[in-house]
């Protein structure tokens, strides 16, 4: 069974055109792979209705502006995913 | 259809804010400069202009499902179709359906008739931020007030 990381690094590949292999757990997703703003509402679009989960952005990039926690929390993919997968659990609560 | 202005949607036919779906509609301007350049002598509906109005259409559902709180900024068009000509005097229909409403973005999709017959339609992102200034807010009400939206209802 595919992994949530596996799932994610799928939809980062096909909505970016970024080579599969060069997306890695440990990939940040602006800083390694240069996802631009837009292209991220892409890929939160997909992830969104992948999961059945609404990515809470907002609340995110309020919380790095504020300088409450770092872009690595977010959006290092392995630290991606492993939000997406309390999202789930929270939702299957 | 206020072409110079940018204001494409003439009235509001229908809304369900509950389902996310708006009908509007507009009746292209016989005259207008855009048509002495697209095209002299063959006057037609700049395809752009068409995504503009289904920008519109979908952009007010938007808003009045986010009851004014913020603006929505097209930021995506995905798969935009232009299936006939469309010419000065035409009036159209355009129907706008939420698809899904994400944090900070919504993406919407919309299509646009004429005599019942799609001319148009395309899937749209919108980025949701603050309105610019309480100036550009106001400025922003006013017009949807002129389509008789219930912004005061929503908003306040």
């Amino acid at each position: 069974m595919a992994t949530t990381f596996d799932k994610v690094a799928d939809i980062i590949a096909e909505t970016c055109d970024i080579p599969r292999e060069s997306i890695k757990p440990e990939s940040h997703a602006t800083k390694d792979l240069e996802i631009d703003s837009l292209d991220f509402l892409d890929i939160a679009f997909a992830i969104d209705k992948a999961f059945n989960i609404k990515l809470p952005l907002e609340q995110w990039t309020q919380e790095v502006n504020d300088g409450q926690a770092s872009t690595e929390k977010y959006f290092v993919l392995k630290n991606l995913s492993t939000r997406i997968d309390e999202l789930v659990a929270a939702k299957g609560a | 259809m206020r072409l110079e202005y940018f204001q494409m949607i003439d009235r509001i036919i229908e809304v369900d804010l509950e389902a996310g779906r708006l009908r509007a509609a507009c009746t292209v301007p016989k005259e207008s400069t855009i048509f002495e350049g697209h095209f002299p002598s063959y006057p037609l509906m700049p395809g752009v202009l068409l995504i503009e109005c289904m920008a519109q259409t979908a952009g007010w559902l938007v808003c009045m499902r986010g009851r004014f709180a913020a603006m929505p900024f097209l930021a995506g068009v995905k798969e935009g179709k232009f299936r006939t000509l469309v010419f000065p005097g035409d009036r159209l229909e355009f129907e706008g359906s939420v698809v899904h409403e994400g944090s900070g973005y919504t993406v919407a999709e919309c299509t646009g008739q004429r005599d019942g017959k799609k001319v148009c339609d395309a899937q749209l992102t919108f980025r949701i931020m603050p309105y610019p200034s309480p100036q550009f807010r106001e400025a922003f009400f006013t017009w949807g007030e002129r389509l008789e939206l219930p912004i005061k209802e929503l908003a306040r």
